[in-house]
């Protein structure tokens, strides 16, 4: 099943796709631009992962890491689907990242990678913007560069891990005003959705509704206010954000 | 005394109380405890933020460095970090020292915590945003380089006690200028005072929520000073903050 939560009336609902449409948990179905889209569960911990696919390892000019490179973002950066991302005027480089998103479905601590799958709720598409231009190499990348407000668009379904045959087989690409821009598969990544769970787990306790973003594939490049982002992931969704100046946005 | 922002024993909700903070004691009700006779809960629900580098010891102490691989130049921005929900543990819990571990490392923060949704705020206006301020205990296994984010280091189970309590604002004239200390079992290890910040309080509010909310109960830690002290399991480590109180906690075994 494909969950959301979204504003409807004033009021916030749990909500599952039906027929290509959104219906509420009392029964009544919209369309899916009559919705305002909320990220499909809270965020509380959310981890993303840099690095984590060789080939855009490559292109940035590193090598892959031995040890996943994770940093952490707060609620304050994610934003629904069909909502406004701000850009600083004054920046070059602002790039979309398109990621698949794993939720945490219960307590997990010390799992090993052969049962990671069993601590998994399901699978969202997020799109975790980076501001290059801000980047320092202190804690990089930086908060500044990558936990600005409106800057991780996240949904817009949570996807149940059991609908999801192979998540490390998905094609996942990234469409600028129509022209698809970014290509590449889950299967690239250097450290799976296992290995993570592993590795965080062995370290830290997860919780019920934490994310791991797992990293984004090459072919990242520059967005401009006005752009039309959708960051797509096979099976799971199409993200779609707008790109809005910081003037503007104010 | 000081008015403070609690919640201990079987309370439900928070409940202001009156704060001796010199010597912990804690008025409720008109029944004076000494802080270690109450349980405490943790007294914040919202993101921890961490801020590296602010104090002008630590980067006094990098030296050349800075200008070297990899960090190749001086930070510019706050450097900031988060201390996710599962390091979160209150005044008097363990912090636990994981497997295969012998040393943690100390960081005693001032912690503001935020009463309202703080977004593009200017330095001038910074201070009307704190609710009131708390103490955080920002523990690390330790290491030197803050080239990549640390969260193996500083994101494990435990790693931040803070409390016991929120001190409200209005008791506390000039966060800028108040004495730091760390003891452990004890015995003093570390004296600082947030006077030697680089970013003040409300430069580093003004700093930060220019590009990011802080919401209502949010905590943002404005730095932990140099030579940040080492303690081995069975230590107690207290942190004492001028016109806030003490933070105690004892390191044993995971």
């Amino acid at each position: 099943m494909k969950k959301a939560r979204v504003a409807v009336g004033g009021t916030v609902h749990d909500a599952f796709e039906y027929k290509g449409k959104v219906k509420l948990t009392d029964g009544r179905v919209f369309s899916e631009e009559e919705v305002e889209w909320l990220s499909p569960v809270e965020p509380q911990t959310v981890f993303a992962l840099g690095l984590n696919y060789a080939d855009h390892a490559k292109e940035l000019s590193f090598s892959a890491p031995k040890e996943p490179l994770v940093f952490l973002k707060g609620p304050n950066t994610f934003i629904g689907h069909n909502a406004w991302t701000k850009r600083p005027d004054e920046v070059e480089l602002m790039h979309y990242e398109c990621e698949l998103g794993v939720v945490i479905g219960k307590t997990a601590k010390n799992v090993k990678k052969k049962d990671a799958y069993q601590y998994v709720k399901g699978y969202t598409v997020s799109n975790d913007y980076a501001i290059r231009d801000y980047l320092e190499n202190y804690y990089r990348p930086n908060l500044r560069v990558k936990n600005r407000d409106t800057c991780t668009p996240i949904g817009p379904w949570l996807v149940d891990r059991d609908d999801i045959e192979d998540p490390m087989n998905l094609p996942l690409r990234t469409i600028v005003n129509g022209e698809v821009v970014q290509e590449g598969s889950t299967k690239d990544m250097i450290f799976t959705v296992p290995d993570l769970i592993e590795y965080l787990s062995s370290f830290m306790t997860l919780n019920e509704n934490d994310i791991i973003l797992t990293g984004t594939p090459k072919g990242t490049a520059g967005v401009h206010a006005g752009d039309e982002v959708v960051t797509e992931i096979e099976g799971i969704g199409a993200l779609k954000n707008n790109i809005i100046s910081d003037k503007e946005f104010a | 005394m000081a008015k403070a922002r609690s919640l201990f024993n079987d309370l439900y909700q928070s409940t202001t109380v009156e704060v001796e903070t010199a010597t912990n004691q804690v008025t409720h009700k008109n029944n004076t405890h000494q802080a270690n006779d109450l349980h405490w809960r943790v007294p914040v629900s919202g993101t921890v933020y961490g801020t590296a580098l602010n104090y002008k010891g630590q980067l006094e102490q990098m030296g050349d460095s800075l200008n070297e691989d990899p960090y190749k130049a001086p930070p510019k921005a706050p450097v900031l970090y988060i201390k996710p929900i599962n390091t979160f543990t209150p005044h008097q819990a363990s912090i636990p020292l994981p497997d295969g571990e012998q040393e943690l490392q100390i960081g005693a923060a001032l912690g503001v915590v935020f009463k309202k949704t703080t977004t593009q705020v200017e330095a001038d206006s910074a201070l009307d945003y704190i609710e009131g301020f708390t103490i955080v205990n920002d523990v690390s296994i330790p290491h030197e380089s803050v080239h990549r984010p640390a969260i193996k280091q500083k994101a494990r189970d435990g790693f931040c006690p803070i409390g016991p309590w929120v001190i409200q604002a209005e008791d506390i004239s000039n966060p800028d200028d108040l004495r730091i200390e760390i003891m452990v079992n004890g015995e003093v290890k570390l004296t600082n005072s947030t006077k030697n910040l680089v970013r003040n309080v409300k430069e580093l509010i003004a700093d930060v929520s220019e590009f990011m909310t802080f919401y209502k109960d949010d905590v943002l830690l404005v730095g932990t000073p140099e030579n940040a002290p080492i303690v081995r399991e069975g230590d107690t480590v207290a942190i004492q903050i001028e016109g806030i109180g003490t933070l105690e906690n004892k390191v044993e075994a995971e």
